[in-house]
């Protein structure tokens, strides 16, 4: 340090302590406008139509549709931890069970006794549950475990919509039976199949992973396959062993399809050791799509408690951890949705995390896919309501206003109780602290009636041509506070209108009927695979169309790719037809059909505003 | 945080009597820049703990230019940057804002390095320059300002790290210090867990988090911040500690308003214990050395 020198000159200090002051001023100034966090003014209905080019209402009740989630029990054992612990299950997914064209809706319940639901749409638009009468509502009984979420799929590619459920217990696999009377009728075929196997599932996809044309399936654990939460034999260590970096979850498992057996039933083979995708990180959302562009199914994986993990496919023998930029950003990932957020005909990411103002901001994660460039998935969430949407689960991207670019859904909350008691400054307590007592539910406070960030609004995010997004939930009209949990899009009615359906944990099933803008142009394609599986599931469409811009001007060329997903987002399923918004004026150049067998069929100059049916035409 | 910079290197390793295990004679000022240098490896080796490179980027050179400019500006001599490296690694450690927002790095620190010239007392700062600006920044920014709440899981290298730093807080003559905190909050954690009903582990268990490692290896013991006696000192942490109690039990108050002290509840205790212990201790210093002429 060098000799002091004469004192500085008196105006200096005062200086300073202005200029500190003045930083303690913009500190607060900032935190209350922050950068790129745009949350729209709330709107009448025709207002957000006018401003936004949709609008939302719901209309559960109206369309028949009365559902309520249960909770689950667990072994008292573990009661102090028990709402944390038995926070999940509420889920929803999309399918056409009966064939008749029209997308139907199948809701889980998470309590012994307490049926599924099965809304099947009636030609006037509204729903019944058949969901008793079609087998598939009883299936949370006690030592058989209760349903978590579930995916569909023509596993035997025999036309018609089969049904997996993944649950806290033994998974199910339920065959869509063909009766000639036009009734729907499932049979279960777990344990013919092989899949009767003890999983504690939050999460899974289907992928036909070896292009044989057969849907293969893919379950992730989350808590360890030896505990029975109703019976824990006096065992409490069941909670992660970390809060950054978890590794004792329930292994991960893929079932190879082998196609039906000598007496006509469905059978699988457990090749997780053979090809190399087992993971114990307590994954919570796993979606299937070829994301590298090489012809092969690929797996992304959200973990909660630890980083997200991309499973490269390597030519259907193997997959491959892949060092993609996603190992050292460790968070607690709760859904995997889908989507071209660039219109560069890229597959990207959007992984939810948790964030609580002063005790906890891991921010979402909106994974820009740069694997073309072989630079891996640059997050690019950095700030604002893309970041930040409270303690987030599920999410799916879609575009919602017809504008021609993807927007997002997210339902969020996590336990919404006592609004005057707070859960989160107990939860600190354990949180930082030492993997061993963190694993130990004993060393958790007793949860009771607190709220743990309950009563969260779902976050409608629009994109501004991809470059950021503004939360318009409350203008548009989504403004319940219910703790979502799973939400998937479907045109309903086949209006050329993305619909929402959101599950709620311990609260009711919601649809949100969408308006749009009739302006807009739009267009929709329904994928039959032939050589692939029939239901397409891991297909691609990349469109390319002209538009004019936002403002008026000339029309500008845009392209965009969905995927056919075979579960995603977080316990949910979303219709398996592919809709673009394509804003107005538009016409299509042409549509591309990526195949999971490989095959790639071109669509000249398709017709918009029309639902496409596609059949593969690969010889 | 602020590293040791009061005590005379070689008055520091002169005073350490020959034992049958030493560490190499170093100023141990020296050894805290190593800690938190390990700290800030092994954080970011196991957790990915800062984050980004560009976050340690904004953090060290914007507290070392600072300290460089404002060192030069006010005190007329070009300071020493050990503390300023202890602070920018600091704020890159222990801030956790909303997203990826680089102004909160930016301004912990600033303001960190900052408060040790605006808000002086006889010469010297009252506040813990981090300790400081993270108690106003959890305070003035709630949307995007929170504090490591990271885990570093059960593995070897964690205990390193804490064996590490109880040899540097050994070495720099200020385990007392360390160890009495940690007696304090152990203790207290027992009639705290009588009031709320929960579990002493509970109560007890975030001292084996992260952030309590940088607490009692930096914060706590930062000679520029820290009264003279060794018995002031203990007295000072007790006395944080116990403050620290009162604000845990704040929940069974239903004083919601004071809600936002739960986030950081040491953090608080040392920001309001800290600089009335310096500032009495400064007050008696002049004291003395007034009387002293006299005498």
């Amino acid at each position: 340090m060098a000799a002091p020198s004469p004192p500085h000159h008196p105006v200096l200090k005062p200086v300073v302590t202005v200029l500190f002051a003045g930083m303690l001023g913009a500190s607060w100034w900032l935190d209350r406008h922050p950068f790129g966090t745009q949350v729209a003014d709330e709107a009448t209905h025709a207002e957000a139509l006018e401003r936004f080019g949709f609008a939302l209402r719901e209309v559960s009740a109206a369309r028949g549709i009365a559902f309520t989630h249960h909770a689950p029990r667990l072994d008292p054992l573990i009661r102090n931890v028990e709402p944390h612990v038995a926070g999940m299950g509420a889920a929803i997914s999309v399918a056409d069970a009966d064939g008749d064209g029209r997308p139907d809706l199948y809701a889980t319940n998470s309590d012994f006794d307490r049926p599924n639901a099965l809304f099947v749409q009636q030609p006037d638009g509204s729903f019944r549950d058949l969901a008793a009468q079609a087998g598939v509502a009883d299936l949370n009984r006690r030592g058989e475990g209760v349903s978590m979420g579930s995916i569909w799929a023509d596993i035997d590619n025999d036309g018609d919509e089969d049904l997996f459920v993944h649950k806290w217990g033994y998974a199910q696999l339920l065959r869509n039976e063909r009766v000639p009377t036009g009734e729907l009728r499932f049979t279960d075929v777990t344990a013919g199949a092989g899949l009767r196997r003890w999983m504690n599932s939050n999460g899974a996809s289907w992928i036909d992973y070896d292009r044989d044309g057969l849907v293969d399936l893919y379950v992730a654990g989350y808590f360890p396959e030896r505990f029975d939460l109703w019976d824990l034999r006096g065992e409490t260590r069941i909670m992660h062993d970390s809060f950054e970096f978890a590794t004792n979850g329930g292994h991960n498992v893929l079932w190879r399809n082998l196609g039906p057996g000598p007496d006509g039933q469905p059978r699988f083979e457990d090749v997780t050791a053979r090809t190399h995708c087992d993971s114990t990180r307590w994954t919570l959302a796993v979606a299937a799509a070829d994301f590298d562009g090489d012809g092969w199914l690929d797996l992304y994986l959200a973990n909660d408690y630890g980083p997200e993990e991309f499973f490269r496919n390597v030519e259907g023998q193997r997959f491959e951890l892949a060092s993609v930029g996603l190992s050292e950003d460790s968070k607690s990932g709760m859904s995997v949705a889908l989507g071209d957020t660039r219109n560069a005909g890229a597959v990207d990411v959007y992984v939810t995390n948790i964030s609580k103002a002063l005790y906890l901001f891991q921010g979402n994660n909106l994974r820009v896919n740069r694997l073309a460039e072989r630079a891996g998935f640059e997050n690019v969430a950095r700030e604002g309501v893309i970041a930040d949407c409270g303690w987030a689960w599920g999410s799916q991207f879609g575009d919602l206003n017809n504008d021609g670019w993807q927007d997002l859904a997210v339902v969020n909350g996590f336990i919404s109780a006592d609004r005057e008691a707070d859960y989160w400054y107990d939860m600190s307590l354990i949180g930082g602290a030492a993997g061993d007592l963190f694993e130990d539910t004993r060393n958790w406070a007793d949860i009771g009636d607190k709220s743990l960030s309950g009563y969260e609004r779902s976050r409608i995010l629009l994109s501004q041509q991809g470059r950021r997004f503004v939360d318009v939930a409350g203008a548009v009209g989504c403004d319940d506070v219910y703790d979502g949990r799973s939400v998937a899009l479907a045109d309903l009615r086949g209006r050329g209108a993305l619909d929402l359906v959101i599950a709620n944990q311990k609260g009711p099933l919601l649809v949100y009927e969408n308006d749009v803008d009739p302006g807009r142009d739009w267009v929709s394609f329904a994928l039959t695979g032939t050589a692939s599986n029939r239901s397409a599931l891991g297909a691609s469409v990349t469109l390319e169309w002209t538009a004019a811009d936002a403002a008026g001007g000339a029309p500008a060329a845009r392209v965009q790719t969905r995927v056919v997903d075979g579960g995603s987002g977080f316990c949910s399923q979303n219709e398996r037809a592919l809709h673009f918004g394509l804003g107005h004026g538009a016409s299509v150049q042409r549509a591309v059909v990526r195949w999971p067998s490989g095959h790639a069929q071109v669509l000249q100059a398709p017709a918009v505003r029309t639902r496409h049916a596609v059949t593969e035409d690969a010889p | 945080m602020n590293g040791p910079t009061s005590a005379s290197p070689a008055a520091v390793a002169a005073s350490v009597p020959r034992r049958r295990f030493s560490l190499p004679a170093l100023p141990a000022k020296y050894y805290s820049v190593t800690l938190i240098t390990l700290i800030l490896v092994v954080g970011q080796w196991q957790g990915g703990i800062v984050g980004g490179w560009e976050i340690l980027a904004t953090c060290l050179g914007l507290s070392l230019g600072l300290e460089l400019l404002l060192g030069r500006l006010l005190r007329g001599a070009w300071p020493s940057l050990l503390s300023a490296y202890i602070s920018g690694n600091s704020v890159a450690i222990l801030t956790k804002p909303s997203g990826e927002m680089l102004w909160p790095y930016a301004a912990g620190a600033l303001i960190s390095i900052a408060s040790k010239y605006v808000l002086t007392y006889r010469g010297r700062h009252l506040w813990n320059p981090t300790n400081l600006s993270f108690s106003v920044l959890l305070l003035l920014a709630p949307n995007t300002m929170s504090l490591l709440s990271h885990q570093w899981g059960n593995g070897v290298a964690t205990w390193a790290v804490l064996g590490v730093g109880c040899l540097v807080v050994w070495r720099a003559k200020v385990l007392p210090i360390t160890l009495a905190y940690v007696v304090a909050f152990a203790l207290l954690s027992w009639p705290r867990s009588l009031l709320t009903g929960r579990d002493w582990l509970t109560e007890v268990a975030p001292l084996t988090g992260p952030m309590y490692m940088l607490l009692i290896f930096f914060m706590l013991t930062d000679p520029r911040t820290v009264v003279r006696s060794t018995r002031g000192k203990v007295l000072t942490v007790v006395l944080i500690a116990l403050l620290e109690a009162l604000i845990r039990l704040l929940p069974q108050t239903g004083l919601r308003v004071l809600d936002p002290l739960l986030a950081a509840p040491p953090i608080f205790a040392l920001f309001a214990i800290g600089p009335v212990a310096m500032w009495l201790d400064l007050r008696r210093q002049a004291r003395e050395q007034a009387a002293a002429p006299r005498a």
